[in-house]
């Protein structure tokens, strides 16, 4: 049976790991190859490295780490952060990537996912999506790392990005995030339920339980997160064995 | 040993040279048929649409020279799919080598996405590519065809239905799943290939 996957985040910047709360304040966790490989070694499912370098100049180091990371991990990584071309694509993925992640510029150019899912595959294709539910109940989709605001209903854009090619979404709550209280269950169940492709849920998860409601209620096909790793207030092999044992699918 | 790696134009190249160096295997990629012809084990990797990929060993010669193959060769998904006899994807002909047809998961029917993509289990192991592999070991999958269940499956996955998550004839071995992304358990069988 297909398992469900935990996937760590390291969020980049200057080449080390960083993890921002609610997207603001950041913190240094170390060295993403050797963060990686650990969180291999003990089990995680793929991994996700973003890179919220701010610099042209310095987004050339991130090809060097794409290549390291894939010369020395032996599960599948995505790379995300700042992609706004094909060309972008074309080198992570010539430098190893398995999958890109694409965001504000997929909003913005809709036809990039068309573009990149007929040139390397829909498999490599994760649209992220920043979204905030609304006092009027509803999920909006974020751009620019949740600094903008659309008018854009979450649902919608999900939808809309399969139709144009989407291998899988990466559903990231702003209302969550940071706040170790649990994932967004309703909009991850309306996507996970309604699109034929797997949804990642972020932002939330800080106890194991989280990680239970997400796959059972939510029907999440994958859970990422970040700090809780970095800072191992959760680790892999105790999350994914009490998984286990909760009756949920895992891979140990 | 002389390993190489058929260049043609599907992807993942580079991460099954990767996983080999991780090995300590020094293959090389290459399209040159008397290279091919004259390794001792040939990896047929592949990601991507089976009949641009067809197209792209047509065009290289590459098609009658794997045909002819007497060494161990070891397709892996797209490469295993050419290996088999015909693809729903695009109405393929392929290589033909194993007799074995290529099908789309129904995911409508089973009430599955498509692409399957994460890991799954592989059991009723049966081939030296599988050696000191426990029984319901995962794997990881990147797949929307998949190879019907035969006399030459030599590893089964289930997804919505039993598959081949791998298949053999004679000197070539097929799998579905990625080695190059599957852990420890993808680096053994690599291994195990190497060593037939």
């Amino acid at each position: 049976m297909l398992a469900k996957r935990i996937i760590p985040c390291l969020d980049i910047k200057d080449g080390r790991t960083v993890k921002g709360t609610n997207f603001e304040q950041l913190r240094d966790a170390g060295d993403p190859v050797e963060l990686g490989k650990l969180y291999a070694q003990q089990g995680a499912d793929e991994l996700v490295f973003l890179d919220i370098t701010a610099t042209v100049e310095k987004r050339k180091t991130l090809n060097e780490l794409v290549k390291r990371i894939a010369h020395e991990i032996n599960i599948p990584f995505t790379v995300g952060g700042g992609i706004s071309a094909m060309e972008d694509v074309s080198v992570l993925l010539q430098s190893g990537a398995d999958k890109v992640s694409i965001n504000t510029a997929a909003y913005k150019n809709p036809k990039l996912i068309t573009e990149i899912a007929n040139t390397a595959g829909s498999q490599c294709v994760v649209l992220a999506i920043d979204t905030k539910k609304e006092e009027d109940g509803e999920w909006y989709v974020y751009l620019n790392g949740g600094r903008t605001k659309t008018d854009t209903k979450c649902f919608d854009w999900a939808k809309q990005a399969v139709d144009l090619g989407a291998g899988e979404i990466l559903l990231t709550s702003m209302n969550n995030d940071g706040t170790k209280a649990g994932f967004a269950l309703d909009i991850t169940h309306q996507l996970a339920v309604n699109l034929p492709i797997p949804v990642i849920a972020s932002g939330g998860g800080g106890k194991v339980q989280h990680f239970v409601d997400v796959f059972e209620d939510a029907k999440a096909d994958a859970a990422l997160a970040a700090s809780i790793f970095h800072f191992k207030e959760i680790e892999i092999p105790e999350l994914k064995q009490e998984l286990n044992n909760k009756g949920i699918v895992v891979r140990i | 040993m002389n390993v190489v790696l058929i260049k043609y134009s599907a992807g993942n190249i580079q991460s099954v040279l990767n996983a080999l160096e991780r090995l300590g295997i020094n293959a090389e990629v290459t399209a040159d048929l008397e290279k091919i012809k004259s390794a001792d084990k040939v990896i047929f990797p592949g990601v991507g649409e089976a009949s641009s990929a067809m197209r792209s060993l047509q065009e290289n010669q590459l098609d009658s020279v794997i045909k002819e193959l007497k060494q161990p060769v070891l397709g892996i998904c797209v490469g295993m799919q050419l290996l088999c006899r015909h693809s729903e994807e695009n109405n393929t002909d392929c290589l033909g080598i194993v007799p074995v047809q290529i099908k789309k998961f129904n995911g409508v029917d089973h009430h599955l996405k498509v692409p399957q993509v994460g890991w799954n289990t592989i059991f009723q192991l049966q081939s030296p590519l599988f050696k000191n592999i426990k029984e319901d070991s995962y794997i990881y999958n990147v797949h929307s065809y998949y190879a019907e269940d035969s006399a030459y499956t030599i590893a089964k996955c289930n997804y919505g239905l039993n598959y081949a998550a791998a298949i053999q004839k004679d000197n070539f071995f097929g799998v579905q799943f990625h080695t190059e992304k599957s852990a420890a358990v993808g680096d053994r069988i690599i291994e195990n290939f190497l060593s037939i």
